[in-house]
């Protein structure tokens, strides 16, 4: 068994719940020297400006682990951009998230599986993260860092709209997101037939 | 002056455009009074609480036009809670019963029902004009209203509103007989509107020039729209996500290719990259361009589209054009007179996307410029100083440098200097927001130099109430101040009171003004509104058991003939 190894990864710090994605923003208050302390920014923003500062939203800061130092502090009304345009940018992300490419995600063995919205990675590196936080739980070894895995417990392959199994990692990110239908992590004596096409 | 008779004064007032100059006639007797009431056509009304609708109304019977404002600035940033008032109604009503023949109608942050559009729509039968900027409290049906009442309507424009959608479907409610058309709005509208009635009331008006759809309107749309209005002038494109090789953008891009007098183009919601493409044609003509809600465009894309546009006079861009971007637009934009470059990620972790470079960049390139917005991370004295020489017209002037009291990075110093250069060096500056680093010395500058200056923004800084002093004692035409977490207090408000009668208003926020000096201030100029906003009832203190020596959280002020308003909520105290 590697329990060294599995201990090893659970002191590893991550940004964000085992499981969840990364967070999509810093949640963080500044107390600039000499001046009063900074309300967090009301993420609810036009119309409800009443509220108190803290909301749902900041909840997330207390799990997070510590914020990069460059991360900027949340004041309300700065920057000094209008609500209208704010809410603008946030709809465009919103949407772009409830138009999510949902597919499940098993792993052999596991007794249950999991989905995920393959619109919030930006590439393989991301996916593997994500999918190495959410299933650690059960697995026993090294996730496939690269291509081919030799030697690594397991493989990630996906089922693609022809309903083929195939590996993650060969086509550009673009094209695996659209034909990706369900993901699957196979135990790397399984995952041997497949191997590295090139 | 006396021996003129009314009408030729009346003929030679009328050449005055302006309501600054007008105003001026009206104060030189009472003859003259009298000549520019009965002629007046365009009111403007800069803060709707500085005066009774009635009396406005009864002064200038004739009116054709009024332009009102409602809340302070800072509430576009979320400073100004919900209901603190700014409400259309009572303008509504007080013209409608005085001014049937009323054309026109702007309004800006300000609060509009639909009950207020609904009667707005049956009051006037001349009524052409709805132009409604940054307001809230109506939806879909009250636009409905207007589409099926205001006959001959010819502009519908609602600029950055928050309009709630119920559904319906207004756009259909613009009658058959309506042709008249020349300018419709709707970008800002969130919900669905109906295609092809769209299509439909575009085909029958002949003298649409400009039309801005919001991003529910798709490219197919867009291509039948084109194709029965090739005459448009302003253009702001619905959603803009289309396959490049599909037939729809080929014919996308031939319906540019017919729309010759396309001169500003906005919209671009959803824009991928290879969607601007079908733009080029138009793109050598071009004097206004929006890019600001493209955030998926990055600055290669950005730069192929600009670099072709060699008309441009106003650009509205997003920090991911990079300062190389802006070298780009430096080198192709001779013409340009606005620019603004917005942030397109305010909660990131501080990715250089523009710096001081691409503002110089500009600066060198670009020496018709007379007003910038300019959103960045950093800013050096000596970039302010080169900007400062290379475009000496400046009228407006905003620079927010994202994170504040941010020094300048390269010395370590304030921005005192590089501010002061511009102050010094634009003569003509009216319109002026600092940020970085601030002392007391950027605002002895500001008192020194800007003596055209109207309208000052202040944020984190300053160190004293000094600072404040300077401002106010030297900045003649000051009309509009607001402050924000600066060290400013009760010292520096009661100063030299009477100056606040000479100005519009006063806002003040997270400062070191007590109610005490509030107090103070509201017992010496009883011609003032002196308004704190309390918010934090959590501590349920009234007024009453709350010390002089309480630091008040926001404080607005305006001077105003009509005494303390009557709709003001519980939260605003009118000392």
């Amino acid at each position: 068994m590697e329990a060294a190894g599995e201990s090893l990864r659970d002191t590893e710090l991550r940004l964000g719940l085992p499981g969840t994605d990364a967070p999509e923003k810093p949640a963080s208050t500044v107390t600039r020297g000499g001046k009063r302390a900074l309300p967090e920014d009301d993420e609810e923003g036009y119309g409800k400006s009443n509220k108190s500062s803290s909301s749902e939203e900041q909840g997330e800061g207390d799990l997070c682990c510590q914020e990069p130092p460059a991360a900027k502090a949340q004041v309300v009304g700065w920057p000094p951009i209008r609500s209208y345009r704010k809410n603008s940018l946030h709809a465009r992300k919103a949407e772009g998230e409830a138009a999510g490419l949902y597919v499940k995600v098993s792993m052999d063995g596991a007794p249950y599986l999991r989905k995920i919205d393959l619109k919030v990675y930006k590439g393989y590196k991301e996916l593997r993260e994500a999918l190495d936080d959410m299933f650690k739980c059960f697995s026993l070894g090294e996730f496939p860092r690269k291509e081919g895995c030799s030697g690594s417990e397991y493989a990630i392959t996906y089922e693609d709209k022809d309903g083929d199994l195939m590996l993650v990692g060969d086509v550009p990110w673009e094209m695996f997101i659209s034909s990706c239908r369900r993901l699957r992590i196979m135990k790397g004596s399984e995952a041997t037939g497949l191997g590295s096409r090139h | 002056m006396t021996y003129f008779p009314e009408e030729v004064v009346e003929h030679i007032v009328d050449f005055l455009g302006s309501h600054g100059d007008r105003n001026a006639v009206s104060t030189v007797c009472k003859a003259w009074y009298q000549v520019d009431r009965l002629s007046r056509r365009s009111v403007f009304v800069g803060n709707c609480y500085a005066i009774r609708p009635e009396r406005v109304v009864t002064r200038f019977p004739e009116m054709k036009s009024l332009t009102v404002k409602g809340k302070p600035h800072f509430a576009d940033f979320n400073l100004v809670p919900y209901d603190w008032g700014g409400f259309a109604q009572p303008w509504i009503e007080a013209v409608a019963r005085g001014c049937p023949g009323l054309e026109e109608l702007r309004l800006k942050r300000m609060v509009v029902t639909d009950d207020d559009l609904e009667l707005l729509a049956r009051s006037f039968p001349n009524f052409k004009s709805l132009v409604l900027v940054s307001c809230e409290g109506f939806s879909s049906d009250g636009l409905a209203a207007i589409a099926t009442y205001c006959r001959g309507l010819r502009e519908l424009d609602l600029q950055e509103n928050e309009v709630e959608d119920h559904g319906r479907q207004w756009l259909s409610c613009f009658p058959d007989s309506c042709t008249s058309l020349v300018s419709l709005n709707f970008a800002c509208l969130k919900g669905e509107v109906n295609a092809s009635a769209l299509e439909r009331l575009v085909a029958r008006c002949p003298n649409l020039r400009s039309l801005k759809l919001n991003h529910s309107i798709s490219v197919e749309s867009l291509n039948k729209i084109l194709a029965r209005a090739p005459h448009l002038v302003d253009l702001g494109t619905g959603s803009f996500t289309i396959d490049n090789r599909s037939e729809t953008y080929r014919r996308l891009i031939n319906s540019f290719f017919k729309c010759k007098s396309l001169r500003s183009l906005s919209g671009f919601w959803d824009a991928s990259p290879f969607c601007l493409q079908a733009v080029y044609p138009v793109c050598t003509n071009l004097t206004v361009l929006n890019l600001s809600y493209a955030p998926a465009i990055q600055s290669a894309d950005l730069t192929k589209l600009i670099g072709l546009c060699f008309k441009l006079q106003k650009l509205w861009v997003l920090d991911c054009i990079g300062d190389k971007g802006l070298a780009v637009v430096a080198s192709t934009c001779k013409e340009l007179q606005e620019l603004r470059v917005f942030p397109s990620d305010i909660y990131g972790a501080g990715i250089t996307a523009v710096t001081e470079e691409g503002l110089v960049a500009i600066s060198s390139g670009c020496p018709k410029l007379n007003s910038l917005l300019y959103f960045c991370y950093q800013m050096t004295n000596s970039a302010l100083t080169t900007v400062a020489k290379n475009c000496p017209h400046f009228t407006r002037f905003r620079l927010c440098i994202l994170e504040p009291e941010k020094p300048d990075p390269v010395t370590n110093q304030p921005l005192d200097e590089g501010f002061g250069a511009i102050v010094r060096s634009c003569k003509n500056l009216r319109r002026l927001s600092v940020s970085g680093l601030l002392t007391d010395q950027v605002f002895l500058y500001i008192g020194m130099y800007a003596e055209r200056l109207e309208m000052l923004s202040i944020a984190f800084a300053g160190d004293s109430d000094k600072g404040m002093v300077y401002v106010l004692n030297g900045c003649k035409n000051l009309r509009k101040l607001e402050i924000r977490d600066c060290p400013f207090g009760d010292a520096a408000l009661l100063k030299d009171v009477a100056k606040y009668e000479t100005m519009r208003s006063l806002w003040m926020s997270s400062c070191d003004v007590t109610l005490g000096g509030c107090k103070a201030l509201a017992a010496k100029m009883p011609r003032l509104n002196v308004e704190i906003i309390n918010e934090n009832d959590g501590t349920c203190e009234s007024k009453e058991n709350l010390s002089d020596l309480h630091k008040v959280e926001k404080m607005y002020f305006y001077r105003t003939v009509a005494g303390p308003r009557n709709d003001a909520p519980d939260f605003v105290w009118t000392l």
